[in-house]
């Protein structure tokens, strides 16, 4: 299992009904290619995050398939608009099998 | 519903830069706080009248990461920090937690180092924390500018953010400051520079591509964008050594120490910045 995985988002806490918002999105993960070879010659495999995804109020709002070309550490900023009061649900899927998820609730003001 | 940026985290400066903008007479405000980023030189200072902290030479854009902790990517080597903080590690099973209640008590710590200690000698953070590893925990000293030490280095400043620096450069620390002054002033190296050649004479100046500051380690350690870690004051000054092709002297060595004191006087009255953003 990768080591230090630790997600972080950024979500206004309120948003008017209807307003465009932006979300700042960031995993820390080492992203290991499977392109590296380790001292003795041998392919370190590949260990990234392979899908991220983010739900509001079970509705999808980006679903992004990643590769290995993707650096350490990979941030998503995107924007939603928000039509009522709901739970934003961000989930990252690792190659290990490990689903990292963070949940942000946004009150409509 | 649109992805405006795919790009990783090092190379996401441009996404920002169109959401805050910044520039060179701008104000530094994080998290609503405002910084301290131009100051009358303090009286020491001979042949500076201003004072300007690193981030006001840098573009909009390594500007703009500042401004957000969010966007700033030394947080995520913070975040290592406090896991870090509290782990339990040597022969005394203890953590930085088990004396420390939490990071926090050292508010106001990064702003007065390095200082003269009751037995006369110059102290620095990193020796600070190394021999609470050794004497206290029973652990393994860290590098000076390794992985760990400077995460934490960036914890524990972080708790001075905001707070004007103020190192005392009388007293006791008198012949350190009077050293550390000299090694400034001192052409080394096969190009024959002094510290004081780009950053007192030429600063604001370009150097090839690179847009030459005062040198202010104000905002120590710092994220630097083309290694994308968290870099040690000794350990850039290390690099400064090897840019003018000179011998650099060892990290934690008596005259970097000396020279800390002195380049961190210089900025007195400057706001500590860490962890900041460079290129």
């Amino acid at each position: 299992m990768a080591k230090g995985v630790k997600p972080r988002v950024k979500v206004p806490k309120t948003a008017a009904a209807g307003e465009t918002i932006t979300i700042k999105t960031l995993i820390s993960h080492k992203m290991e290619t499977g392109r590296r070879k380790d001292g003795d010659g041998n392919v370190i495999p590949r260990s990234i995050i392979n899908r991220f995804t983010c739900e509001f109020n079970g509705e999808n709002v980006v679903d992004v398939n990643m590769e290995p070309a993707i650096s350490v550490n990979p941030y998503f900023q995107f924007e939603a608009t928000v039509p009522e009061a709901g739970e934003f649900v961000f989930t990252w899927y690792d190659d290990d099998g490990s689903v990292y998820e963070k949940k942000k609730s946004i009150k409509i003001a | 519903m649109k992805i405006t940026s795919l790009l990783p985290l090092a190379f996401s400066i441009a996404t920002v830069a169109g959401f805050v903008t910044a520039g060179e007479d701008s104000t530094l405000t994080i998290e609503g706080e405002v910084f301290v980023t131009k100051a009358a030189a303090p009286a020491h200072l001979e042949n500076v009248d201003e004072i300007f902290s690193g981030w006001t030479f840098r573009l909009d854009e390594t500007q703009a990461l500042q401004m957000d902790d969010f966007d700033n990517p030394a947080f995520v080597f913070v975040d290592q920090a406090l896991d870090q903080f509290e782990m339990v590690e040597g022969s005394a099973g203890k953590a930085c937690s088990s004396c420390h209640d939490s990071a926090e008590v050292f508010s106001g710590l990064r702003a007065s180092m390095p200082r003269v200690n009751s037995a006369g000698e110059l102290e620095t953070i990193p020796e600070l924390i190394n021999n609470c590893r050794t004497e206290r925990m029973g652990a393994e000293k860290w590098k000076w500018s390794g992985g760990q030490m400077s995460a934490m280095l960036g914890l524990i400043g972080l708790q001075s953010r905001g707070m004007p620096v103020e190192v005392a450069i009388d007293g006791p620390a008198a012949s350190f400051w009077e050293k550390g002054k000299e090694l400034y002033y001192m052409r080394v190296g096969q190009l024959d520079m002094a510290c004081s050649s780009c950053h007192e004479d030429n600063y604001g100046n370009m150097i090839r591509a690179d847009h030459l500051s005062q040198g202010q380690i104000n905002g120590f350690p710092t994220y630097r964008l083309k290694n994308a870690k968290l870099n040690t004051i000794h350990g850039r000054f290390k690099g400064c050594m090897k840019n003018i092709r000179a011998t650099p002297f060892k990290e934690g060595s008596d005259e970097f120490k000396a020279l800390e004191l002195y380049v961190a006087s210089r900025a007195n009255g400057l706001s500590v910045e860490t962890p900041s953003v460079r290129n």
